[in-house]
């Protein structure tokens, strides 16, 4: 049974642990000692594009381009047999209606952005319709992102009643909540934005909108998955982590499913709970299972740049 | 209504358990062991003057895997004689920038073949490949770079005064670490102009005598450093020797206290490295899921054999349910196989022998009551292992909580206030490290102050650094290795 994300912000919200970020960085270190060879690469490959967000998120995005990414989405490489989907496809608003109808009768999901993407600064009741118009037009998740701002300010109770206002406007939707850490400063801010986020009603929590640089990187995906076990050792209650942005090639992929697969463990190494915000990944993935099967690299010409 | 849980209630986890990890091994065909090593005396291999020999194998799979010389007093005798020989002839008169030199021939040679070592250290002693590659040998090199760079510049180190060798030093290993431990025996007492006779730990020879071929390779003049291999009768045969002046041990409380009463009526100068117990503390404000890390890192490195082995952990009680929980989820994910996968996080036990002893312990803490947990890792059939274990509710007195186990055995303890877990860190024989974890500086510093231990890591454990003394206090020895303060055991004036 879903909880009811509580109505009221408390300042509890925020107590958490201290965070090191040296012992942050030694870890997620060891993730990438990792040796991944063989079936388990395999394994992990295949995994990678069944958890990708195949992204487009630009402002000469069209219909044509849309069209084009929803049948990558479906047909990653058609050359090798039995290869997955991805899990879903994120656009902006006004190509989900695109999205929905090209990926018709798939289990691939359409994502959007929302609530003033990327940089949040409007005001909630555009954010709001932003969200609904989404939602109306077939999205099955929704990719919102925080008032940067306000958070920086330590206004947290109006951040945490901005998630909880857009959570109640997504209806079935799924809620990814972005924090973009590379505004935030600290890994600190970074656990607590998560807590904030997690509190207020998130399904997942997102590091980034790949427009800000540093993106997702390692140490704070970490944090950010130490935040979601220490909610499920309290609740037992699972939440979603999509790392977003600077994650173009397999072997990084595979770094993250470890830290992944050790952080979380099984329950966590599915579509559904965690998930790549990428562009350029696929293709990366799709080189090495081309390797892997055939025992050498293929020229990048043989797979479609979508 | 009936199963409602309790709020403090903590749901478990299935870490580690949704992607197993294809066999990743190094290759062991790169290590180039010969079947039989000789002592290297005077500059050459020359046969052990009793005609004996003793295998070493494998703790991996305990296959044999050479065997090495055993020297006997007139070998000792032979060394003592060709070191003070070298010393006398080349290398006290030698210039010292002309000495630094042949000590940073030996650091780049040793990394020129750090592959090569790294996997001689892994088959000889059992810790995992990754360890020997990412620190062992490393480190190991780091020691000889950063003490080549003293040779000519002691007159620094030590203002105003004139700095000279001793002599002929005696240097005897342990075999938990034994590269790194003879390079912080030997870069220092070449720097300052001494020269060496070393003797390795019998179960770990192997990289000692690939250092002995380097030093060869180096051209270093005949006799500057000799290696003898054998057991303690070795030991205590260079120990004895009149012609030493000066002993650098690194080993058990138990042998370092013999040596201490064989040098009590000479003038043999004396430094020790002994055990430890050291206690790894957790304040409730730590950073809890790196304090987690830290406590792995503390205990379960290199199998727990390692004389600052945080094997006591004190953890503050307001945290230490949510503590034990992350920490044995964290191990759970632990990897426990042949050392030569590189996924490998726990490798072999160095000796059927130590492996007894952790047994013993893990028994004795069973029948003392404390609650018992370990990771469930297969072992491998052949071999010595050990899971990474932990007993809770270890007590003060417990002997889980104040022996030295040298092995993958954790006790944990609680505490309650800041003065309570300083008197109770502060009761053990040893002195040798400790851990802090807290986000409040202050708190460091206190602590720090009022430890009684050689090295006090704060927000870390395990860290080291050529620059960086290290050494103990009370039975854990006396004497610092590493950093300027190393330099001073080697020097008179």
């Amino acid at each position: 049974m879903k909880k009811i994300p509580p109505a009221v912000f408390k300042p509890s919200m925020l107590a958490g642990p201290a965070i090191d970020q040296t012992g942050v960085e030694e870890r997620t270190a060891r993730f990438t000692k990792r040796s991944i060879k063989a079936a388990s690469k395999m394994q992990g490959l295949l995994l990678t594009l069944r958890m990708i967000d195949l992204t487009t998120l630009e402002g000469k995005d069209s219909v044509g381009k849309v069209e084009q990414l929803c049948y990558k989405a479906l047909h990653l490489h058609d050359a090798f047999e039995g290869l997955p989907t991805v899990a879903a496809i994120c656009v902006y608003p006004s190509h989900v209606r695109t999205a929905k109808k090209a990926l018709q009768g798939s289990s691939v999901k359409v994502a959007s952005v929302a609530t003033a993407f990327p940089s949040g600064q409007s005001h909630l009741s555009i954010k709001l319709a932003d969200t609904r118009f989404a939602v109306e037009e077939g999205a099955d998740e929704i990719d919102m992102v925080i008032s940067r701002g306000k958070f920086l300010e330590g206004e947290f109770a109006y951040v945490f009643d901005e998630i909880a206002s857009v959570k109640a406007a997504c209806g079935a939707a799924r809620l990814k909540v972005i924090l973009e850490t590379g505004e935030l400063g600290s890994l600190d801010d970074v656990r607590k934005a998560s807590q904030l986020a997690i509190a207020a009603g998130a399904d997942f929590i997102k590091t980034s909108t790949g427009k800000i640089q540093p993106a997702a990187t390692l140490p704070v995906t970490l944090v950010m998955l130490e935040t979601i076990r220490d909610h499920y050792y309290k609740t037992g209650t699972m939440i979603g982590m999509k790392p977003a942005g600077g994650i173009s090639t397999s072997k990084l992929a595979l770094h993250y499913l470890v830290m992944l697969n050790e952080t979380l463990g099984a329950d966590w190494m599915d579509p559904h709970w965690f998930r790549f915000g990428a562009s350029s990944l696929a293709n990366n993935v799709l080189m090495q299972i081309a390797k892997e099967r055939e025992g050498c690299y293929q020229s990048a010409n043989y797979f479609s740049v979508d | 209504m009936a199963t409602k849980k309790t709020k403090s209630s903590i749901r478990p986890l299935r870490p580690g358990s949704g992607w197993t990890y294809a066999p990743a091994p190094e290759s062991a065909a790169i290590a180039r062991i010969d079947e039989q090593y000789e002592l290297f005396i005077d500059g050459k291999w020359q046969k052990p003057s009793g005609g004996s020999y003793f295998d070493s194998i494998n703790p991996a799979n305990e296959k044999k895997l050479y065997r090495a010389a055993l020297a006997n007093e007139k070998d000792v005798e032979k060394a003592v004689t060709a070191a003070r020989k070298a010393f006398d002839k080349y290398w006290k008169k030698m210039p010292p920038a002309e000495r630094g030199k042949y000590i940073f021939r030996v650091a780049r040679l040793m990394q020129e073949q750090a592959r090569e070592l790294s996997i001689m250290e892994t088959l000889d002693g059992g810790k995992p490949i990754r360890e020997s590659r990412d620190f062992d040998v490393p480190m190991a090199c780091n020691h000889f770079f950063y003490y080549a760079g003293w040779a000519d510049k002691l007159e620094y180190a030590f203002p105003n005064r004139t700095p000279k060798p001793i002599g002929v030093a005696a240097q005897i290993t342990p075999w938990n670490f034994p590269l790194l431990m003879a390079a912080w025996k030997i870069a220092p007492a070449l720097a300052t102009g001494n020269t060496i006779v070393l003797k390795p730990a019998e179960t770990t020879s192997l990289t000692t005598l690939k250092l002995a071929s380097i030093i060869q390779e180096a051209d270093l003049p005949p006799g500057v450093v000799n290696i003898i291999t054998g057991a303690g009768n070795t030991g205590a045969a260079l120990v004895r020797h009149p012609g030493i002046n000066k002993i650098a041990f690194t080993g058990s409380t138990a042998v370092g206290k013999l040596i201490q009463q064989e040098t009590a009526s000479s003038n043999k100068k004396l430094t020790l490295e002994l055990g430890g117990k050291a206690a790894n503390i957790i304040f409730s404000d730590a950073p809890i899921d790196q304090a987690v890390e830290g406590v792995v890192n503390g205990i379960f490195f290199n199998q727990g054999h390692v004389c600052c082995a945080g094997s006591r952990v004190y953890v503050q009680e307001s945290i230490a349910p949510i503590f034990l929980q992350k920490l044995k989820d964290r191990m759970a994910t632990l990897l426990v196989g042949d050392p030569m996968d590189k996924n490998t996080d726990i490798g072999a036990i160095n000796s059927a022998e130590q492996l007894e002893k952790i047994n013993y312990y893990i028994r004795l803490g069973k029948k003392e009551g404390s609650l018992h947990y370990e990771n469930t890792a297969t072992l491998p059939k052949k071999g010595f292992y050990c899971r990474p274990t932990l007993f809770t509710k270890v007590a003060q007195s417990s002997r889980l909580a104040q022996e030295e186990i040298f092995g993958p055995v954790l006790a944990i303890l609680t505490f309650r206030t800041e003065d309570e877990v300083i008197e109770k860190a502060n009761n053990t024989p040893y002195g040798l490290s400790a851990g802090v974890w807290t986000d409040k500086g202050s708190r460091i510093f206190n602590m720090s102050k009022r430890l009684k231990a050689g090295v006090v890591w704060a927000n870390s454990y395990n860290l080291f650094d050529p620059t960086s003394p290290f050494g103990g206090y009370k039975e854990s020895g006396y004497g610092r290795e590493g950093g300027l303060h190393g330099l001073s055991p080697y020097v008179t004036f």
